[in-house]
């Protein structure tokens, strides 16, 4: 596929990997905020090329997987009422509420629906007068103006069975929140290359400043990475800390006025808790008032609000750790034992972007074949 | 959830979504515009969730290419980002 194939070229990838390896002279620790990156690595090996000294950590950017516990009961319930349709992108579906998942809800009746496109649930709505449809509005600064787009929508279109459970998060409160942590040991991070499409690179200046650590904005396939890389680390041996964009094929500095237009028009931020880290100021959205018609928790009342208020997780999930790049997820007791992909812990074991998915995806036939290679 | 994926404007309907019809290696799917309203028929857009985030800068995908060729045939990383 042309702009995605040109990316993946083994040859530019070696010539990246000696560059990143000729550079590096001391021992550097730096993050790749986005899933999707995470993904990426783990998926094509790239952490292999890089020389010893280096060592990648995993982000928090899931936004799956930070979803605290309590939205996912209140998705859970909504899901259960008589006469919702409750829209969700698929990979929600099998996270762990306190006791079950969306998937249970609809394996009890509920009318749980797999969506790719906001827009796929305002066509439900409409195409269902009688009921009400909600949706599960999930993701960083790159869906949430998607999201925003479709309330803006119904109102136009005067769709008055549509709402949203909104679960939105925002990715530079979380590079403070890492930064300002006591044992933080990142040094630099690879942004998350759409989240900057939308949002432009002003927000990463302000970091930057403040924090004294290089930041470069990159994209999502093996080349993007490792240029990514590239970048960072000269930033890192000549001791500068800057901004620099790597995905310029995407990402202008000043961003996506127009997402960035209808993304203020609909939402405001909010302290959001994200799950197994804890709460951090203003790195949530929730619906502006003027839109509150469309916001499910006001539609539905009181006892959604209060199942929101008692999530439990599960005791032996170290996502907090993960999603913090301070454990990795072979090192969990429980990876690919108590948690798999079918029965999950936690969100990180089942979210596409989540950093367990990615090893019990493709690292542990490695793992495997190297045991077995040794046994030979 | 923050996948996005390159594809080329094929056909935009005119509508308070900016309708397109948008081919990714051949299969089509309609996507809004609305976010992306430059856009036209045969620019490369960047779409998530059904909707172009970014017309993707065409010179901007050969200059990064350009500079990784070199890089290989150099065998030495030159000191300015493309």
């Amino acid at each position: 596929m042309k702009y995605v194939t040109e990316f993946r070229d083994s040859k530019a990838a070696r010539a990246l990997s000696e560059a990143i390896r000729r550079t590096v002279r001391r021992p550097w620790t730096v993050m790749e905020v986005c899933g999707g990156q995470t993904h990426a690595i783990v998926r094509f090996g790239l952490d292999a090329l890089f020389p010893p000294g280096l060592t990648l950590v995993h982000g928090p950017g899931c936004p799956v997987c930070v979803t605290p516990v309590g939205l996912i009961d209140q998705a859970i319930h909504l899901a259960s009422l008589p006469g919702v349709i409750f829209c969700s992108f698929g990979d929600m579906l099998r996270v762990p509420g306190s006791v079950r998942d969306l998937f249970a809800a609809k394996a009890a009746g509920g009318d749980v629906r797999v969506v790719y496109s906001p827009l796929d649930a305002l066509t439900l709505a409409q195409a269902h007068l009688d009921r009400q449809v909600i949706c599960f509005a999930v993701g960083f600064e790159t869906t949430a103006p998607a999201f925003a787009a479709a309330v803006v929508q119904a109102r136009r279109l005067g769709v008055k069975n549509f709402s949203l459970l909104v679960a939105h998060v925002l990715v530079p409160p979380a590079i403070g929140a890492i930064l300002n942590a006591p044992g933080n040991r990142v040094q630099g991070f690879l942004a998350a290359g759409h989240v900057c499409t939308v949002m432009g690179c002003k927000e990463y200046d302000e970091l930057v400043r403040r924090h004294r650590v290089p930041i470069v904005v990159t994209g999502f396939e093996p080349l993007d990475i490792l240029e990514g890389v590239l970048l960072l680390v000269r930033q890192l041996e000549a001791g500068r800390a800057e901004v620099e964009n790597q995905y310029a094929r995407s990402v202008r500095r000043q961003g996506n006025p127009e997402a960035q237009a209808v993304l203020r028009e609909v939402f405001e931020p909010v302290p959001r808790a994200w799950r197994g880290i804890g709460e951090i100021p203003q790195s949530g959205l929730r619906l502006r008032h003027a839109y509150a018609e469309f916001d499910a928790i006001e539609r539905f009342g009181g006892d959604v609000a209060l199942v929101g208020e008692g999530g439990v997780e599960d005791a032996e999930c170290r996502s907090g750790l993960v999603l913090q790049g301070l454990l990795k997820p072979p090192d969990c007791p429980a990876f690919g034992i108590r948690c798999t992909p079918e029965r999950p812990l936690g969100a990180p074991m089942v979210s596409s972007e989540g950093a367990c998915a990615a090893y019990f995806r493709y690292r542990r036939r490695t793992d495997s074949l190297q045991e077995v290679r040794h046994g030979e | 959830m923050c996948l996005a994926v390159p594809g080329r404007v094929l056909h935009i309907e005119e509508g308070p979504l900016l309708t397109a019809t948008v081919s990714f290696g051949g299969v089509t799917k309609d996507v809004s515009l609305v976010l992306v309203p430059e856009a036209r028929v045969g620019d490369y857009v960047i779409v998530h969730v059904g909707f172009a985030i970014s017309k993707l800068d065409e010179e901007a995908a050969q200059r990064s290419l350009d500079a990784f060729a070199a890089l290989g045939e150099l065998g030495e990383p030159e000191e300015s980002a493309p």
